[in-house]
């Protein structure tokens, strides 16, 4: 029990459980396991170092170089890379929550500033060239870190400046993308605020704008961009909201210096984040990613949170802590209440099922048709997260990826298996219980599955059967539904 | 042109007919072939503005509002004018649309929308899926028609073009196919011959059990079937030779395989392609450069080849084409040469039953707070048509549908006519 308990943390939390994960964390209790995920700064931050080391999943280099902080698929094999081997995993998991939430697609900033930049604002990682670290570092960060703090460095992003035309806000004529995006998707919702709100809060952030700090050409890797605050384009006059900015209840930022008007946007973003609706909705969307997406948020657990949250000055540190340590969180019947994300069942799968002699370069392409490409979201409100990842042709996108990662496992599979004795139920259990994870299995797609392993030719054992309904079972296991929640 | 005066007519008469004996403009509609008609939806994906779509040309405030953005007369498609007497003219890059229109075969609605436009794009498209403006969760408008099918429903009876099936084509007994792309759409195995079959077959039978109080599971093994028992159909597809050489556009390419799926006859009612971009809050450029006169060749271009490859075919009045956005853009232009989020939109339809013509009426773009075309204190266009009066129409007088039931209200009055 305990150690399904540990595993179905480790699916939430993290990327799956590996065999060596259960093994180190058995002997410990659940809460512990909380502590060293939820404190990950006790682990070591080391695993970019680790990316090319035998016994970890491989990279695959383009012309001999490996450029993750010029050349976005690059980028996307370092993060998967991440994924599959950080200590941290809950650092990784709720980098890959805040790139959901603060979703930013790296196309758009590309078409501005050209490829080199478009990655380096997405993905730089601090020290390797000039210029302030990208976005997914912010989010890393900031992982479990305070939220108004994130909200403050998310709206001087370079990416989000260009990604939602802040770069562009100026006095004479502000733009509303920013302003809207802030309220609507980043804060507290839809039906919290009117245009007028709007057209302010467009005038709150006119002058927050980007610069070329280097004065270089765009087509140098040394050339950077940051964040500006251009008192020449800032609107200094008052703005009144429909709502509180202050806490005495006052709806008007004051009129400000041109030099002093930065401070506007800060007290907006402060109003935003310490609002009850805006913990309500953080809550709602925790509940989703941490406890279940198929019941509607406990509005116990949603009050329960949004109170942590205001309580610890908008800190994500001992709200996540608290869910995680909650009873909604380890509830066996909320266990696979979750519809994976593509990029979860990739990295699970690969944790699970192994990675010798596989490059996550091989998981790119199927991560965009099962339609999550990494730093690339459809639009500013993120993926369409639960049933809507199931479309036919994504679910055969995964079934087809389990069919590669089983292929290209082949030998290490049938070796595990060779070792186990030779019913196919013996087979069938080794894998369904041990290797992988997957919700329980009815008893009728369980008898699918041993006819699968004894159709075509009565079972023998051979090493050549073993080989061949090893990798066929592996694949349906993952392929089928029973797998796809996490 | 449909004058306002017929269009009022018409709407009424469609009201009277429908309203009275829904039973019987089914079994018309079924006269008439409704079995092989299908409908293709074109959504524009980001909030298209109408206003560069369909130039009031000669509106003053059209020029003063947009100094950087405004085409200029002499730049725009004169398509005539509307039943106000609007002067009305479609963006430069939009001849091939041009000429459909001029063959009759164009219709335009224009300030298509609903009442307190929300101007949030999720929010709008949830809207505009479910057709309902207060609680847009539910299933979708097209999905709910797809469930009044009588069963048991093809696998392939709807076709999205996206990786996503859309919010209109969720149904509940229905599961729509997402084909991005018909060649990619197949099964690989880590296994050669019998073998890859066999776990075929078992993927198929594993997939086929419907779990008891685990109706998530189910939901998922209802793709895995949808998609194993649509497999060879759509690989059927990828050998179409088409009439006319369509653009090189993903856009245009999704027209292709939905052409090559009606020639086919593969049987779908309802197909979804979309094209994106239309979210231009900067750089959005006039007639002559910039973004916006690239979404226009897309959308145009694309849509042309279709329309020409279909009437080549023989096969232009079995297919009706929907065009919508989830909102309209800001009359003014904001700082970035772009524009913000705004309201009222318009709406096309193309097709060999479509009764051309420029439908209701264009917005005075003066910006006096007191103008009642606008809202917004003169920052937006105002809605004259419920988008769902538009939907109506296309489901009683295309699909042979009761719109009063699938959009939960009768919105038959004031319809426009464009079939």
């Amino acid at each position: 029990m305990a150690r399904e308990q540990v595993a179905h943390l480790l699916r939430r939390a993290g990327f799956g459980p590996t065999a060596a994960d259960l093994a180190k964390f058995d002997a410990l209790p659940v809460s512990a396991v909380i502590d060293y995920l939820v404190d990950y700064e006790r682990q070591p931050d080391d695993v970019d170092s680790r990316i090319g080391q035998i016994d970890h999943v491989s990279v695959t280099t383009r012309g001999g170089q490996f450029s993750p902080n010029t050349d976005i698929e690059d980028a996307r094999q370092r993060w998967l890379f991440r994924m599959v081997h950080s200590q941290r995993p809950l650092q990784e998991k709720m980098a890959l929550f805040w790139h959901n939430h603060f979703a930013t697609g790296y196309s758009k900033i590309a078409g501005a500033f050209g490829t080199i930049h478009g990655t380096k604002m997405m993905a730089l990682k601090q020290g390797a060239l000039p210029g302030r670290p990208g976005q997914i570092e912010l989010f890393r960060r900031f992982a479990l870190g305070n939220f108004r703090n994130l909200l403050i460095e998310v709206a001087r992003d370079p990416a989000m400046l260009v990604w939602l035309d802040g770069r562009q806000n100026v006095r004479a004529q502000p733009q509303e993308n920013f302003a809207r995006e802030i309220m609507e998707l980043f804060t507290w919702g839809v039906g919290n605020y009117t245009e007028q709100d709007v057209y302010a809060a467009a005038r709150v952030f006119t002058g927050w704008n980007l610069r070329n700090a280097t004065g270089g050409l765009f087509t140098s890797p040394e050339t950077y961009y940051e964040f500006v605050y251009n008192p020449g384009q800032h609107d200094t006059t008052a703005k009144t909201f429909t709502f509180p900015i202050y806490g005495d209840g006052t709806r008007t930022i004051p009129a400000r210096s041109a030099i002093d008007g930065m401070q506007d946007g800060i007290d907006f973003i402060t109003a935003l984040a310490q609002h009850p609706e805006t913990a309500r909705r953080l809550a709602r969307k925790l509940w989703n990613f941490f406890v279940s997406e198929l019941e509607k948020p406990d509005p116990a657990f949603v009050e329960a949170v949004a109170s942590e949250y205001l309580r610890n000055g908008t800190e994500m540190k001992p709200v996540i802590r608290f869910i995680l340590q909650s009873e909604w969180f380890s509830d066996p019947d909320r266990w696979h209440a979750r519809y994976s994300w593509p990029a979860e069942f990739v990295v699970r799968a690969i944790r699970e099922i192994g990675w010798s002699g596989f490059s996550v370069d091989a998981v790119r392409t199927p991560l965009t048709n099962m339609g999550q490409t990494l730093f690339e979201p459809p639009n500013v409100a993120g993926w369409q997260l639960g049933a809507a990842w199931f479309s036919t042709s994504a679910m055969l996108a995964r079934m087809n990826f389990a069919s590669t990662l089983a292929a290209n496992q082949r030998f290490n599979l049938a070796r595990s298996a060779t070792s186990l004795g030779a019913t196919p139920e013996a087979l069938l259990e080794f894998f369904m219980l041990e290797r992988l994870s997957p919700a329980q299995f009815d008893r009728q797609p369980y008898n699918e599955l041993l006819t699968y392993l004894t159709a075509g030719e009565p079972w023998t054992g051979s090493e050549a059967q073993i080989g061949t309904k090893t990798v066929g079972l592996v694949r349906l296991i993952v392929g089928a539904a029973e797998y796809q929640f996490v | 042109m449909v004058t306002r005066r017929e269009f009022i007519r018409d709407g009424i008469a469609a009201f009277t007919v429908g309203f009275a004996a829904p039973a019987f403009l089914s079994s018309v509609a079924l006269a008439q072939g409704v079995r092989s008609r299908n409908l293709v939806v074109v959504y524009l994906n980001g909030g298209n503005d109408a206003l560069s779509t369909m130039v009031p040309y000669q509106d003053p405030f059209y020029y003063s509002r947009r100094p950087a953005l405004a085409i200029p007369a002499g730049q725009v498609l004169q398509i005539g004018s509307d039943g106000s007497g609007k002067t009305l003219g479609l963006h430069p890059r939009l001849t091939g649309l041009r000429n459909i229109f001029n063959e009759g075969r164009l219709a335009v609605v224009q300030r298509t929308g609903y009442l307190n436009s929300s101007r949030s794009h999720f929010q709008e498209l949830d809207i505009w899926g479910t057709a309902d403006p207060t609680a847009p969760t539910g299933l979708g408008w097209l999905g709910r028609y797809l469930d009044t099918l009588p069963a048991p429903v093809d696998a392939l009876t709807g076709w999205s073009s996206m990786r996503e099936t859309p919010r209109a084509l969720v149904a509940r007994n229905v599961g729509v196919p997402a084909i991005p792309d018909a060649r990619a759409y197949s099964f690989s195995s880590p296994n050669d011959g019998a073998e890859a079959f066999i776990e075929l077959v078992a993927a198929s039978r594993i997939a086929s059990h419907v779990p008891i109080n685990r109706p998530h599971l189910s939901f998922v093994n209802g793709s895995i079937r949808g998609a194993l028992e649509t497999l060879d159909r759509v690989a059927s597809v990828t050998a179409y030779a088409s009439t006319v050489t369509y653009p090189n556009s993903g856009f245009a390419l999704a027209l292709r395989t939905v052409a090559a799926a009606i020639v086919r006859g593969i049987g779908t009612k309802v197909f979804w392609v979309q094209t994106g971009g239309f979210d231009t809050h900067a750089s959005q450029g006039n007639a002559g450069a910039g973004a916006y006169g690239d979404l226009m060749g897309t959308f145009g271009d694309g849509l042309s080849a279709f329309y020409m490859d279909l009437r080549n075919q023989g096969l232009l009045n079995d297919t009706l084409v929907l065009q919508f956005s989830e909102f309209g853009r800001r009359i003014n232009e904001n700082g970035s040469q772009g524009t913000d989020h705004g309201a009222a939109g318009l709406m096309m339809a193309i097709g060999g039953a479509v009764r051309g013509g420029i439908y209701g009426t264009a917005a005075s773009l003066d910006p006096n707070p007191d103008n009642p075309t606008l809202e917004n204190s003169g920052g937006d266009v105002r809605f004259e048509t419920d988008f769902r009066a538009v939907y109506a129409r296309v489901l009683d007088g295309w699909l042979g549908a009761d719109s009063a039931s699938l959009l939960g209200g009768n919105f038959r009055q004031g319809s426009p006519a464009v079939i």
